[in-house]
């Protein structure tokens, strides 16, 4: 009981915090159609930002600065190079993404170095929150979980109830219209490339701190978070919050999950030879493969992912 | 490469010299760089040629991005060492020479079973599961040592047997050759296979699939099949270099192997058959040229991507042939002059960029120990280099903003001369 509440926890904690990443990738795909390599490098600059701002200013500051700092660097890599590239369609957008996140690690190696830097938990936020049976929830983690939700509701608020985000809803259907409109569509794209990254470095400031801040933080996540918006579906928000919880959820419960396959197997009444080295795996052995086993069964299922509503 | 181009068939007397001439160029070269680095670096040069050409297979001529290509290459790898220690212990009856075959086999196999998922869709989804495929293949591979060999990977010696009819494949030299009669073989096979039937399909499928299938074709039967090829030739490719170093890793399968292959074939160009040749022998030229000069080397190599991937969507083949063009029209001396103009610019641009970038690493690794470069000694402590780098910088780009018009100009001059030629 102890085990499944805590894990619970942890995996929406973690899930919540794919899905600060996930939503602006599915903004930014659904509005432009580009998938953007980049995003989890845009992450990690957050993180280093955060680092770097709360080494001067202090921890609360960043939480607001570094945000925008990135989203600031998102709108001219927007200006000055996305969209030079998307004259020569979607194979070229995508590959100035890869060439961008391959570039963001580099200089990210050059300015920070090639070890973790010191980004703490700031003090006022260390300690426990409440215990649950005998395990401490810190209060960092509530803090997350205040920060996304939080988040999450701003989002849903703006796209729904603001008058930009009908603008900014109505381009992602039909561009074309809007444009008819008057509305300045690439500017428009722009604002949301911004944005969509820099919800990505608020992810970064909050989550770099709680794991760990490296230039590898960014290939770590990022395979994940396409992961989860192709299970989700592609340019389906509601469907990259459920692949986010589903997948956070899955892989935590997975890590502290100590059974081998031959366990599982003994639990539907099927009795394996533990001989063979597959059968001697344990789930926690398993967890990184875990979400990419998930898409692939996805896709051969259901290959418009769970939410998904194009067939391209 | 264009079916509806009509392209030279593969038995045209101009295909058959320009094949032969191939042929020998690659039969001499090593008389040539017989020096051992040289000859490795040949060696290594036609792995990635073949590597490079079952990518363009996908990207190319399917409009498929891959970004997990090394699975196919690497399962060819792993397979190929495997058999290869098999025959060490006396168990196959099987030359070295034909173990290529067995790494393609393996690439072909990797590729009906990844392709069975991952050609149901195409497009950006298409390249995001060839991800997630890369991902899965690579981080399964080190649950399995016994298979994989774990971090270490697993190594074996390609000299095993008596020596057939001379040769053991103990000298490098036997290596080269077995390498380029692959790369031979595989090269004219891909070429082929642009012009078979589905050859000509994969490019209707990149073009328009929806009138491919009011043709009566499944696209996504065309996709697969070309994917299941080229895995194929990435399973060759595989192969050779398990030969070729003796050792596989896991890292073989990882995701910089597949953005190493992804990068060559784009610099070189993708709309070229020749284009990821080109790309091949450069990046491989680059990676070992700029990994000897400095530790910035990855960043210098990322910019160059996204310049190339800006400014030159065509890839280094679409440069030349450009070129060619004019170069057979007698024109080429219009556009020659105004490339000067950029000489001060670019250079300036190149010396204030590598400064900037050199002194950014020396201040991140010892800041006090001064920076060495192109024979100066540099205090990267100090406010002056850094500075005067940054206007070095600027004043480049500027300088390059101002000129660029009159390149544009000439090659606009030179074309509409060749227009009103052609129409007389």
């Amino acid at each position: 009981m102890e085990f499944v509440l805590v894990s619970l926890l942890n995996g929406i904690t973690y899930g919540m915090l794919l899905f600060m990443l996930s939503s602006g990738l599915t903004l930014i795909f659904s509005m432009m159609g580009v998938l953007n390599f980049a995003h989890a490098s845009f992450y990690m600059l957050g993180a280093y930002f955060a680092y770097q701002v709360s080494v001067i200013l202090g921890f609360w500051p960043a939480l607001l600065v570094a945000p925008l700092l990135v989203g600031l660097c998102g709108v001219l890599i927007e200006r000055y190079g996305l969209r030079n590239a998307h004259k020569y369609g979607h194979v070229a957008e995508l590959l100035f993404t890869f060439g961008l996140s391959f570039l963001i690690e580099e200089i990210v190696r050059l300015v920070w170095g090639k070890a973790a830097v010191d980004y703490r938990i700031p003090e006022a936020l260390n300690g426990t929150l409440f215990t649950l049976f005998s395990s401490n929830f810190p209060i960092y983690k509530g803090f997350m979980m205040l920060v996304s939700v939080g988040m999450l509701l701003a989002l849903y608020a703006l796209l729904t109830r603001t008058r930009t985000g009908l603008i900014v809803q109505a381009a992602l259907s039909r561009p074309d219209m809007v444009e008819a409109l008057g509305h300045n569509v690439p500017r428009i794209f722009m604002l949301v490339f911004g944005g969509g990254v820099a919800l990505a470095a608020l992810a970064g400031v909050i989550g770099g701190n709680a794991f760990i801040t490296e230039p590898g933080m960014a290939a770590a996540v990022g395979t994940i978070v396409f992961v989860v918006v192709v299970v989700g579906g592609l340019g389906s928000l509601a469907g990259a919050f459920v692949a986010s919880l589903l997948i956070g959820i899955v892989q935590t419960f997975a890590v502290g999950l100590n059974v081998s396959i031959t366990d599982i197997a003994a639990l539907f009444g099927v009795e394996l030879q533990a001989s063979g080295a597959m059968a001697r795996l344990t789930l926690t052995q398993l967890a990184p493969i875990l979400p990419y086993l998930f898409m692939v069964a996805i896709l051969v299922f259901r290959p418009r992912g769970l939410m998904g509503a194009r067939e391209s | 490469m264009n079916c509806d181009a009509s392209p030279p068939p593969l038995l045209h007397p101009r295909r058959l010299v320009s094949w032969g001439v191939l042929l020998a160029v690659l039969i001499v070269l090593p008389l040539l760089f017989s020096k051992g680095f040289a000859l490795s670096l040949l060696c290594q040069i036609g792995i990635m040629v073949i590597f490079a050409l079952s990518y363009n297979m996908l990207l190319g001529q399917t409009g498929l991005l891959s970004f997990g290509h090394a699975v196919y290459f690497g399962i060819g790898a792993f397979a190929t060492m495997h058999t290869l220690n098999l025959l060490g212990k006396g168990g196959l009856p099987l030359p070295v020479t034909l173990l290529p075959l067995v790494g393609g086999l393996a690439g072909l196999l990797a590729g009906v079973l990844f392709g069975y998922v991952s050609t149901k869709r195409a497009g950006t989804a298409f390249a995001m599961i060839s991800l997630g495929i890369g991902e899965l293949v690579a981080s399964a591979s080190l649950m399995f040592p016994a298979l994989f060999g774990g971090e270490g990977g697993i190594s074996g010696n390609r000299v095993v047997g008596g020596a057939v009819l001379g040769i053991s494949y103990g000298p490098q030299i036997e290596m080269y050759y077995l390498i380029v009669g692959w790369a031979f073989i595989s090269m004219l096979a891909m070429y082929a296979l642009t012009q078979t039937p589905l050859g000509c399909m994969a490019n209707a499928v990149r073009d328009n699939p929806e009138r491919v299938q009011f043709v009566g074709y499944d696209p996504q039967w065309v996709r697969f099949m070309m994917l299941v090829l080229s895995g194929g030739f990435a399973g060759i490719a595989g192969a050779l270099s398990a030969l070729n170093y003796e050792i596989v890793t896991a890292e073989t399968l990882g995701a910089q192997t597949s953005g190493a292959v992804l990068m060559m074939a784009f610099v070189g160009g993708v709309g070229w058959f020749h284009g990821p040749i080109i790309g091949a022998v450069l990046i491989t030229l680059l990676q070992i040229a700029l990994s000897g000069l400095t530790k910035a080397w990855l960043f210098y190599f990322g910019l160059f991507f996204l310049c190339i991937v800006l400014y030159l969507p065509g890839g280094i083949a679409s440069l030349l042939s450009m070129h060619q063009r004019l170069w057979k029209a007698r024109l080429l001396g219009w556009v020659l002059p105004s490339y000067v103009r950029l000489a001060l610019p670019l250079t300036l641009v190149a010396c204030g960029l590598i400064g900037l970038v050199e002194m950014a690493y020396q201040r991140a690794e010892a800041a006090e120990i001064p920076l060495r470069l192109l024979g100066a000694s540099i205090d990267v402590t100090l406010a002056t280099p850094w500075l005067g780098a940054l206007a070095a910088l600027c004043g480049g780009l500027v300088l390059l903003r101002a000129s660029w018009p009159a390149v544009t100009g000439a090659w606009r001059r030179a074309l509409l001369r060749l227009e009103s030629r052609e129409e007389t």
